[in-house]
């Protein structure tokens, strides 16, 4: 018990039950008041904290080196998937028996190990040979990823990876160089992207076009959430989840239930929750005793919060529609894991740091 | 580790992170900005947007007031038929289920889907397939709706007439409401309204009728299934309404015209209550309440003798001899010449001594007639010379007394008027002057004159009641008080008033003269149980060829052969019925068209304690 304590982040483990209890609350209703949803993210939730308990028993420099091997497992898995994978309209799933299991998850906490890894080898800033590394480390899981095809969690992967790079100090005029070539590069991302893909941009400019199809998520969202108002609806009174007008609600929409039924305050509360998880990592990050826990801590706050961004973001109508979940809100297994998998490394490093100065 | 220059880096990795953060208050902040524009500035557009979303009004459709006749015989109804109905949007593959469902029903799959194409609306909404299922339909496709997702059975009110074509003509029919109706109607009443009164007294009474339409606001969800009702005002139906006609008096109009082309009214002189509209040929309205298919309605229109035509309200004849009554009248009253004083007629007449002969229908002439005689022989030179003496004028305003050359009125749409020529009206119409001979034929109902049975039967009534006229009607009662006590509905037309009375009882002599005289031209259509019947017969030329070519009758073209009418009333003293009877080139009046008429007031009293 006494090793637990020392390994938990109390403040951080708070803030996380928070979001959790928020996001219970608001799935009962956006669920239709379904029991056995509720149970199933308990006990996701339950899965969750184990992972995050065990990740932090281990010390940063023991996920340096299980880094490689998770990242090379995980590639081999996406491909796997590739072949024999399960999911509807795209390929992302193994079925376990009991659970059904995104190996691209495996790679948002990978990637970033091994990115981190690669640029704390040596002296920052990375090297030219250093960053050409990255890229390839880089680039192979997110087109697998894309192929899937997963367009949000390639870009997610990919920007879990690329963070990294920027807080090591990659100069400002390889970045300036490399934002002109991808600005130059979009017109033929353009081309390349799918159909629904470049539907769903479009849509996302004029949700109106076709009312009852691309254009319906965004349109019912918003209506959600405006309607919401101040104080909101009420729990479980929220209209357009209960008649079932707004799609996907307890899963990437979930944030426009909680907005329909808790109002413009409610949603002060959500960030402030969301606030005190990322303010604490900010905290356990300064306080951080080595460039690799820096870096791999930075990759994690950052895919987290761009998590929260990119949700919300779709669900307020100002990105398109990705198949983004709200962290540890959404109704959803694995995200829920790796994310408190994710969190489970911040504690490691906070609980780790002590031992290092002994040394 | 040792070797790098940790305070370097960490110095590098705060100064990004501290980028970071700043780009995560930056976006934050523009997330709560546009949460807030969402929520706070536009939440009353979305909270309406969301409440449109949910609650939908429905329409409550008034169910379609009955219409009885007045011995109670129910000759409008409602029915429920069943439709077959697709919600186009609900369907994957449209092609494959429509081939199905004609396979499955027994249907053409190629009118499926054209009345699928033909009905406008939004791909969520439910599109007519099929209306009026048989039961045999219904149940196959019931039995197999699971293969049909997005298709089932909806109920629907329509509208039936029990006594099909006997009372097609008084009745009219309901159908589809036309885009083009859609302008000149309430459009909050006729939300959900399917079927409208076109015609007859469904067109007529429409108001009445249609009732008021209640709505009910109820919560759906997104797939448009109602959750709950919050609101709900019923609707009012429509009042039941009695109508003036005799159902089993019509059928027997009907039974006396079969094989007939023609119309007879039968009007109640008291009160203006029309006993019996019939015209013949006739149509089933009830073809024409869900639609009626082309290749019927073409059958109907190009039929020879028009079955839609309603030839009581709107055929227009010749009268002939059937106004010489009213015009003895007139001359009686404006002391054109005595009712005793006689005629000489030689079979034939002129205007001046060499002019053409203007020929009596006797060839070998009447002899010496009286006024009297005039009418129960027919005597046209009688009539001619009176004309000469009266002038076109003076014939003009005797007959529009009787409400000849103007609508009666009567409670339909679509009565034409009739013609009552005079100088003025030729000059106006027709820019020609008015010619003498003109007057001499107008005097005995032929030339430029023309009216509709209608006409005659309501100017026979005013006969009948000594100028007491009453608008012919066949609206007798709505429902909140013809239960309880009749309120009649019945409005007086334009009393004819003489100076002298006893005219009335010379010229309605005359006309039981007719039917009861040795030499009355009705002579063989007296009445069972010896009531007493005033009439009139008339034989109106189509065209000249016969007096002409002095053909016999069977010898000319069906039609070109004189309109066979005859108008009357009974019991003669205290008449209770009026009626008029127009057969199309049926011949003479007094063979075709008085035995019909006696048939039907023979009918009317064999049928009435009363009497």
């Amino acid at each position: 018990m006494s090793i637990l304590n020392r390994r938990v982040d109390l403040p951080l483990a708070g803030g996380l039950a928070v979001l959790c209890v928020l996001g219970l609350v608001v799935l009962f209703s956006a669920s239709g008041e379904s029991t056995g949803i509720f149970i199933s993210q308990i006990i996701r939730i339950g899965i969750g904290i184990f992972v995050m308990l065990s990740v932090a028993q281990l010390s940063p420099n023991a996920l340096l080196r299980i880094g490689p091997i998770l990242y090379v497992s995980g590639i081999l898995l996406l491909v796997t998937v590739a072949f024999w994978g399960d999911g509807q309209g795209a390929r992302r799933w193994i079925d376990l028996g009991y659970i059904r299991f995104q190996p691209s998850e495996i790679l948002k906490l990978a990637v970033p190990i091994v990115i981190a890894a690669i640029v704390s080898n040596r002296s920052l800033p990375p090297s030219s040979r250093g960053l050409l590394l990255c890229a390839l480390v880089i680039f192979v899981p997110t087109i697998l990823i894309y192929l899937q095809p997963d367009l949000g969690t390639a870009i997610l992967v990919a920007s879990s990876g690329l963070i990294i790079i920027f807080l090591g100090g990659i100069s400002w005029r390889l970045i300036r160089y490399s934002s002109f070539l991808l600005c130059c590069l979009a017109p033929v991302v353009w081309y390349f992207i799918r159909d629904y893909q470049k539907q769903r941009i479009l849509t996302l400019f004029a949700p109106e076009r076709d009312p009852l199809g691309a254009g319906y998520h965004i349109i019912q969202s918003k209506i959600a959430i405006g309607s919401g108002g101040i104080y909101g609806k009420g729990w479980l009174n929220g209209t357009q989840s209960h008649l079932e007008f707004l799609p996907e609600r307890a899963t990437d929409f979930i944030f426009a239930v909680y907005c329909e039924e808790f109002g413009f305050v409610g949603v002060l509360v959500l960030f402030m929750a969301y606030a005190l998880v990322v303010i604490r990592s900010i905290v356990i990050l300064y306080d951080a005793q080595d460039t690799f826990s820096r870096l791999l801590g930075g990759a994690i706050i950052f895919t987290f919060v761009s998590y929260v961004f990119v949700n919300i973001g779709m669900v307020v109508g100002l990105l398109p529609v990705v198949g983004v979940p709200l962290p540890l809100v959404s109704y959803g297994g694995t995200s829920m894991v790796t994310i408190l998998g994710g969190f489970g490394i911040l504690m490691s490093i906070q609980t780790h740091k002590k031992f290092y100065a002994d040394v | 580790m040792e070797l790098k220059n940790s305070k370097f880096e960490r110095r590098v990795l705060l100064t990004r992170f501290n980028l970071m953060c700043v780009m995560f208050v930056l976006v934050a902040l523009g997330l709560v900005v546009r949460l807030f524009y969402l929520q706070i500035q536009n939440n009353e557009h979305f909270s309406t947007r969301s409440l449109e979303n949910r609650i939908k009004i429905e329409p409550l459709v008034p169910a379609r007031g009955l219409i009885f006749s007045r011995n109670g015989k129910l000759i409008a109804g409602n029915s429920t038929s069943l439709s077959l109905v697709a919600i186009p949007e609900k369907i994957d593959d449209m092609k494959a289920s429509l081939a199905r469902l004609g396979e499955k029903l027994g249907l053409d799959e190629a009118q499926l889907e054209q009345s699928l194409i033909s009905s406008k609306g939004k791909s969520f909404q439910k599109h007519v397939l099929k209306a009026n299922l048989t039961e045999k339909e219904a149940a196959i496709f019931a039995a197999n709706r699971f293969q049909f997702p997005g298709v089932s059975v909806i109920p629907n009110s329509s509208r039936y007439y029990p006594l099909g074509e006997e009372m097609a003509h008084v009745l009219g029919y309901v159908g589809r409401i036309q885009p083009e109706e859609l302008k000149d109607l309430d459009e909050t009443n006729y939300r959900g309204t399917r079927l409208i009164g076109k015609t007859g007294i469904e067109g007529s009474l429409e108001p009445l009728l249609h009732g008021t339409s209640g709505y009910q606001r109820v919560e759906v969800n997104a797939e448009g299934r109602v959750i709950r009702i919050v609101e709900r005002r019923a609707s009012i139906p429509g009042e039941n309404i009695q109508l003036t006609i005799d159902s089993d008096l019509q059928r027997e109009a009907f039974k006396a015209l079969s094989g007939k082309v023609g119309a007879i009214v039968a009007i109640d002189p008291n009160n203006g209550e029309i006993l019996v509209a019939m015209s013949n040929p006739s149509f089933d309205p009830n073809l024409f309440v869900n639609g009626i298919t082309q290749k019927q309605y073409d059958a109907l229109i190009y039929s020879k003798d028009r079955g839609l035509f309603n030839r009581f309200l709107r055929g227009q004849y010749p009268p002939g001899s059937i106004i010489k009554p009213i015009v003895a009248l007139g001359a009686l009253e404006a002391g054109i010449k005595r009712h005793d004083v006689n005629v000489f007629c030689p079979g034939f007449f002129r205007l001046t001594e060499n002019g053409r002969p203007y020929r009596c229908w006797a060839k070998e002439g009447h002899g010496n007639v009286n006024m009297t005689a005039s009418i129960a022989r027919s005597c046209d030179v009688y009539y001619y010379s009176l004309a000469k003496k009266f002038g076109i004028q003076g014939l003009h305003d005797s007959l529009t007394l009787f409400g000849l050359g103007e609508k009666t009125g009567v409670d339909l749409p679509g009565e034409k008027a009739g013609l009552v020529p005079s100088a003025d009206w030729k000059r106006e119409k027709l820019g020609r002057n008015w010619y003498k001979g003109e007057t001499l034929i107008s005097g005995i109902g032929q030339g430029f004159m023309l009216a509709t049975p209608m006409q005659l039967a309501y100017a026979t009534s005013i006969l009948a009641s000594k100028g007491d006229a009453k608008i012919p009607h066949l609206f007798r009662a709505s429902k909140h008080n013809f239960l309880n006590e009749i309120n009649l509905r019945q409005s007086d037309g334009v009393a004819v008033v003489l100076k002298n009375q006893n005219n009335w009882d010379l010229v309605r002599e005359a006309m039981v003269q007719v039917v009861h005289g040795k030499a009355g031209t009705a002579r063989s259509s007296k009445l069972a149980n010896g009531i007493i019947f005033a009439g009139k017969t008339g034989t109106a030329q189509v065209s000249s060829v016969d007096r002409e070519l002095e053909l016999q009758p069977d010898e000319i073209p069906v039609h070109l052969r004189d309109h066979s009418l005859f108008v009357g009333y009974a019991p003669a003293e205290n008449p209770a019925i009026a009626i008029a009877v127009v057969i199309e080139n049926g011949g003479s009046g007094s063979r075709v068209a008085a035995p019909i008429a006696k048939r039907v007031v023979d009918k009317f009293f064999a049928g009435n304690q009363k009497f």
